[in-house]
Order: C-alpha cells, then sequence, then structure tokens
C-alpha cells in the first residue's frame, strides 16, 4: 500500500538553504511527511461507514461512494442526490483537496452550510489527517484497494436499535411537522434553512438526534429536537421521509 | 354572557330541544368562522381547511384585501425589502384550500346564537369561532396622540401605508434632525420589533443623513435583546442614538403632534420625525365579544387556545395572554397550529396530540448582522410556560450573523407559505 504524501514545499527550500549555508554535509531535510497514518484512519473510517462506501464494488448509499474523492468535483458522483447546498457548492467549483476535505470533516455544516451529512465534525486535527491519509490510499491507487474491512455499522450518534427500528405514526408526523414548517418549507426550498424533505428516515432520525444530544450546533435546532421523544422523531421522519412523493 | 349562554343551553335541553346539538351529528358540514386574516387567523383557517379535506366549512373574515406583514416591515423601512414583497393576499386560501374569505369587518359576535355580524348586516353562524384580530391602542396611553394623529406622527405598528408613511418621513427628515421614538409598555407586539426599527433607521441616516439624531422615549426598564441592541448600536452607529429609560423621564412623555413637540418630562424637545408606539390591547372585536379580561387582553386555556369565557370561542396572536410566549408572528401561526387541531378534533373527531408551541423572533441590526432570539413552550394547566431557550449572544464573529440573517429570510419564506399557502 502507498502511503499518501504531503509535499512540504516551504520547508524543502529552507531546508536546502540551511544545507548550502552550513555546507553539504548537513543531512537534507525530509521534502515531504505522510498525511497521516493509513491504519489508524481505517478505525476512524467506522465513523463515516454507516452511510458511506469505499473500495472494490463501493456503491452509493445514504452518502455518495468515496473512491478518487481526492481531486473530485463536490456534488459529481452520478445519481446521487445531493442536497441543494452540496450541488451549489459543485458548481462553485469547490474540489475535494487536502484542504477542503479537512475544513469539511472538521465541521461540515461549516463548509457546506445545508449539507444532508448528518455528521457533527471531527475536531481531533490528527484523526482527520489519518483519516484523510486513508481515504487518500482509495484515490491514488484504485487497483491495489483491498475489500474495505467489514466494519460495524457506525451510527452518530450512537442510537439503540431499537430507537432506529421505531415505526413512525406519519399522522402524529404530519401535526408535529407543522411546527417545522413554520421555518423548513413543504416544497424543499433551501435558502438560508435547509429543506428536510425527502431525506432517508433513517438520516433524519439521526439528525434529529444528533441535535437533541447537542452534537449538532444549530440552537434553534437544539432546541426544536429537545424536547421530542424518540416516537416523535420517528414520526417526523416518516411524514417527511414521503412529503411531495 | 358565558352565565347566559349555560342558561340557554340548559333551557334548550330541558326542552328537549336538538337546537344546540353539535353539528357533528347533524347533517351539513360544521362550520367555523375565523375573524382576522393575519399570521394567526389565516393559518389557523388554513390549517382547518386543509387537514379536515372538506369535512369543514371554514370562513376568513378580514378587511383587507391585502395584508402586510409586520414582520420585515423594518427592514422595508432600512430599505433591504420592497413593501411588496412584504404584502400577501388571500386568493391561493380561496382557491387552493376551498376557504370562504369575506372582506368584511366582524362587529359583533352573539355567543348565545354563535352567530358573527358583519359590517355589511351579514351574519355568519359558527359551531366554533376562531378570533384573532391583532391589536389596538389603548386610548390616551400617551397623552397628546390620538389615531387622528398618526399621519403627523405614525405608529407604523400594523403594517402598509403607516410604513410606508414613517419611511417617506425618515428619508425627509432635514440635515442634522432629530427622529424620536416613543416606545411602548409591555405588553406589546414584538418585543425587539421597536429596538430594530431603530437599527433600521439609524442605516437610512448614517448613509442619508448622518448627523442626524435617534431619540428613544421609552417606559421600560429593559428591553429584548438589549444587550446586542446596545453592542450593534455602539459599533455601526456610534453616537447617533440615545435612549431615555424610565429614570430620566421615558415613562412621562406627552406628544403635541402640531407642533411636532415631545414633553419628556417637562422638559420640550423640538423633533423632526416622531413614531409613537402607543400601549396596546386585544383587537376591539375581542373586546366587543366578551373576551378580554382586565388587562386588555384575552384569556384562553393553555392546551386548545380556547377562550376562558367561551368553549366555543379559540383566541389566538396578539389578541390572547399567552403565558410566557411574546406576541410574534412565529407565536400565532404557532398557536394556531393547536387551535386547529383542537377544532377539528371537536368537530369531526379527529385524532388530539399534545399542544407544542415555539417562537423564535430574528432582528437584523445593520447589513449582515442579523441576531436571534427563541423558545419552546408547553402548556401548564395555568399557563403556557417556557421549556427552554436561547438568544444570540454578543461578539459573534461575522459569518455567524451574516447566516443568522439569511436564515431569516429563509424563515419569512417559509412562515409566509404556511400562513397564506
Ligand atoms: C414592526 C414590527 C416588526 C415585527 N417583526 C416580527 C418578526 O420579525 N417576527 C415575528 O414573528 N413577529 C414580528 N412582529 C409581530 C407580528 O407582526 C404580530 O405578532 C403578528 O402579526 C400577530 O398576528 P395576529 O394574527 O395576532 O395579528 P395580525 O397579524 O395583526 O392580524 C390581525 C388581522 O385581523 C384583522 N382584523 C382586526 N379586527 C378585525 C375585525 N373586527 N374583523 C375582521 N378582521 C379584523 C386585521 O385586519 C388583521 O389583518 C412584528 C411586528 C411589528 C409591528
Amino acid at each position: 500500500m502507498i502511503h499518501a504524501l504531503r509535499l512540504m514545499g516551504e520547508r524543502g527550500v529552507t531546508g536546502l538553504a540551511l544545507c548550502l549555508a552550513f555546507g553539504a554535509q548537513a543531512q537534507e531535510a525530509p521534502r515531504a511527511v505522510p498525511i497521516g497514518d493509513v491504519a489508524r484512519g481505517a478505525e476512524v473510517w467506522v465513523f463515516c461507514s454507516g452511510c458511506h462506501q469505499i473500495g472494490a464494488g463501493a456503491e452509493n448509499g445514504i452518502g455518495p461512494h468515496l473512491n478518487r474523492i481526492f481531486g473530485r468535483r463536490a456534488a459529481s458522483v452520478p445519481e446521487f442526490p445531493y442536497s441543494r447546498s452540496m450541488q451549489r457548492a459543485g458548481r462553485d467549483q469547490l474540489i475535494w483537496t487536502l484542504e477542503t476535505l479537512d475544513a469539511y470533516l472538521e465541521n461540515p455544516k461549516a463548509l457546506v452550510s445545508g449539507t444532508r451529512m448528518s455528521f457533527e465534525g471531527l475536531p481531533d486535527p490528527e484523526e482527520r489527517a489519518d483519516l484523510l491519509a486513508y481515504l487518500r490510499d482509495f484515490s491514488a491507487s484504485p487497483a491495489n484497494i483491498p475489500e474495505a474491512a467489514p466494519t460495524a455499522r457506525a451510527l452518530v450518534p450512537a442510537l439503540a436499535p431499537e430507537v432506529l427500528a421505531i415505526a413512525g405514526d406519519t399522522a402524529y408526523g404530519e401535526y408535529l411537522s407543522s411546527e417545522c414548517k413554520t421555518c423548513h418549507q413543504s416544497d424543499g426550498s433551501d435558502e438560508g434553512i435547509p429543506s428536510i424533505v425527502l431525506w432517508p428516515e433513517e438520516d433524519f432520525v439521526l439528525a434529529m438526534h444528533a441535535y437533541k444530544q447537542k452534537l449538532r450546533p444549530h440552537p434553534v435546532m437544539q432546541m426544536m429536537a429537545g424536547r421530542l421523544s424518540d416516537e416523535e422523531i420517528a414520526a417526523l421522519a416518516a411524514y417527511f421521509g414521503k412529503l411531495g412523493l | 354572557m358565558a352565565l347566559n349562554r349555560r342558561s340557554f343551553l340548559g333551557a334548550a335541553l330541558a326542552a328537549g330541544a336538538a337546537v344546540s346539538a353539535p353539528a357533528v351529528l347533524g347533517q351539513g358540514r360544521p362550520k367555523v368562522v375565523v375573524i382576522g386574516g393575519g399570521a394567526g387567523g389565516a393559518t389557523a383557517a388554513r390549517y382547518i381547511a386543509k387537514d379536515s379535506a372538506g369535512a369543514i366549512d371554514v370562513t376568513l373574515v378580514e378587511p383587507t384585501r391585502t395584508y402586510f406583514t409586520c414582520f420585515f416591515s423594518n427592514l422595508y423601512i432600512g430599505g433591504f425589502r420592497e413593501l411588496s414583497s412584504i404584502a400577501h393576499s388571500y386568493g391561493t386560501l380561496a382557491s387552493d384550500y376551498g376557504i370562504n374569505v369575506v372582506h368584511d369587518w366582524a362587529v359583533g359576535v352573539d355567543r348565545d346564537t354563535k352567530t358573527v355580524t358583519l359590517a355589511s348586516g351579514h351574519s355568519l353562524a359558527y359551531d366554533r369561532l376562531v378570533v384573532a384580530p391583532g391589536i389596538d391602542f389603548v386610548d390616551e396611553s400617551v397623552p397628546g396622540w390620538d389615531l387622528n394623529a398618526q399621519i403627523k406622527m405614525p405608529h407604523a405598528w400594523k403594517a402598509g401605508s403607516q410604513t410606508q408613511l414613517l419611511k417617506y418621513q425618515v428619508e425627509a427628515m432635514p440635515e442634522g434632525g432629530t427622529f424620536c421614538m416613543v416606545a411602548p409598555p409591555n405588553p406589546f407586539r414584538c418585543p425587539p420589533g421597536p429596538y430594530e426599527r431603530v437599527s433600521m433607521i439609524a442605516h437610512v441616516l448614517k448613509a442619508q443623513n448622518p448627523t442626524a439624531k435617534i431619540l428613544i422615549v421609552d417606559p421600560k426598564e429593559k428591553f429584548s435583546k438589549q444587550a446586542l441592541f446596545e453592542e450593534g448600536w455602539q459599533r455601526h452607529y456610534s453616537g447617533m442614538i440615545d435612549r431615555i429609560g424610565p429614570d430620566f423621564g421615558g415613562g412621562n412623555a406627552e406628544v403635541r403632534p402640531d407642533a411636532m413637540e415631545v414633553v419628556i418630562d417637562g422638559a420640550v424637545e423640538k423633533v423632526d420625525v416622531c413614531n409613537v408606539i402607543p400601549a396596546q390591547k386585544a383587537g376591539h372585536i375581542a373586546h366587543l365579544a366578551g373576551l378580554a379580561d382586565s388587562s386588555g387582553f384575552c384569556p384562553i386555556v393553555p392546551a386548545t387556545m380556547q377562550s376562558r369565557m367561551d368553549e366555543n370561542i379559540h383566541v389566538l396572536g396578539d389578541a390572547c395572554i399567552a403565558g410566557d410566549m411574546p406576541k410574534s408572528g412565529f407565536s400565532a401561526n404557532s398557536q394556531a397550529k393547536v387551535a386547529a387541531m383542537a377544532v377539528r378534533a371537536a368537530l369531526t373527531g379527529s385524532r388530539a396530540f399534545p399542544a407544542k408551541y415555539s417562537n423564535t423572533c430574528w432582528s437584523l441590526i445593520e447589513t449582515d448582522d442579523g441576531v436571534k432570539v427563541g423558545a419552546s413552550y408547553q402548556p401548564t394547566e395555568e399557563k403556557i410556560a417556557k421549556v427552554d431557550g436561547f438568544i444570540s449572544q454578543t461578539g459573534e464573529d461575522a459569518a455567524l450573523r451574516k447566516a443568522t440573517y439569511e436564515e431569516s429570510l429563509g424563515w419569512y419564506a417559509g412562515i409566509a407559505m404556511d400562513i397564506f399557502g
């Protein structure tokens, strides 16, 4: 497996200048360092694997497959139903690079405000670096990819299977939804406030629990979700998941 | 009146008559009349009609054909919105939801016979009545001001021509002139509204008339989002805005519209534009119907928005006493959905769910500098009580403030669609 390298242009040049100044015998400073540790990145990947696939045969799931993500324009995997926000970012030429992916992983909403990725972000720069190294491997050397190791389904936030299994009461969801519709438009417009129609139900449930547990940052949503029971969240997910179909 | 109604019912039952049996048991569709097509009334009409899918006959009584939202009317004054962008009509409610929209004034409610009388002389029978007339002003609350003075000293606390007038007056102010706002005492519609308005007027003056002054005469010790507004005024409009609170006579103001003078604690100030926002009470019709108490507003049952004076009537929005909820368009819209559910459950036996209420109010301080405050509420026996809340913080970075403003644009589009279809 080839470890991805980050070129350290400036440091390299400085090192070279120092070498010249102090005579050629000094050892040259490294010109590149690895992005991160691929093996540790594979562990961080469990946060992603609930929604994303990577490696041979990877397909779109709740999220798009992540093969060859480096250098790819945002929202460019054919047939994946990206959020309007992500589509807009793609139109605006957001390219996934080390820098943009790092920012996105740190706080997805900060980079793409209306992204449907229900993930609160990785605050630890080292974890991000390791994950990026892992993702990089599936971009540079697709031929060498091992099958992605089977991982437990990681869900953010961690929810008991019974909570995910609750069948939502759509009629109740319709009543509860009236509260959402004061701000979120039922036709799916997402100016200033993201669209919440036609989400996969599980995504919706996870997002609402993430707000409820204050993993996601928005204060209005933390408040609104904070007083919803598990059943009420399931009811809303059931209702909005089918709205407009 | 409540007693009269009871005795009437009693008599009818004693006589074995079916006169007052609920319409759901009789033939014909049950009838709901909604008085007032604002944030509260139009939402209630829409939700009752939409969710009962024709099982309930809904009539909306509203005198104006075009409703201008007070929300975002300050942004119109500031030049951030066109007047046409805050204007809404009732066409969709009629065409898509089958609501009978009657452009007329309700002038009386006979709670015994359950009929509403209109200014045209017609009357409308109801099984349930929703009363959402918004506010009217308390006479004599600002000595020297009455509705006849509203051209010289506009209130602009009901949106439309008043808002337009105030905007033109501000734009025509002489160089270095004085704008004065006489702020209202609690409780009043839109607690941050006067201070957002001051921000928007400061925004206009800063560009067009930078030596002009703004004077707020305020009977209240404190006001909504005070730290956020004061921080913003300092940052964006330093030296332009002065507020005279109650300690310095802000509670003792008189106006002289003909002379364009404001008398504050005996001292006469000459002003160029004067925005008088008087003390408020529930819209007149709520008083005529006997639904208000000595506070001037209408007590309600927190779980259903039913009037405490009459269980066949629901009072919504600014006219009601909503416990911890502020008087806002968001609140009125939220209350309307609870009332709509309760009305449907009573008339058609549809499922009733626990009431939930919420509110968020955004305010714009300067271009891309938006702030917000909000809370969630639930009914208790006694009142609608606050559960949880949040408020923007001072010192937030510019990107967050911009996002907050953009969020308010999304909210406006969302709530407008939720009210008018
Ligand atoms: C400057 C300003 C800024 C504001 N900004 C915000 C904001 O940003 N966010 C927010 O949530 N709220 C805001 N508000 C508050 C909001 O406008 C009100 O709280 C809201 O309109 C209340 O709704 P309502 O249905 O009770 O009354 P209204 O919206 O006033 O509607 C009452 C309707 O009843 C009609 N009516 C009255 N009497 C009769 C009668 N006898 N017969 C028939 N019809 C009648 C009236 O014509 C009117 O259309 C603001 C208010 C102001 C003044």
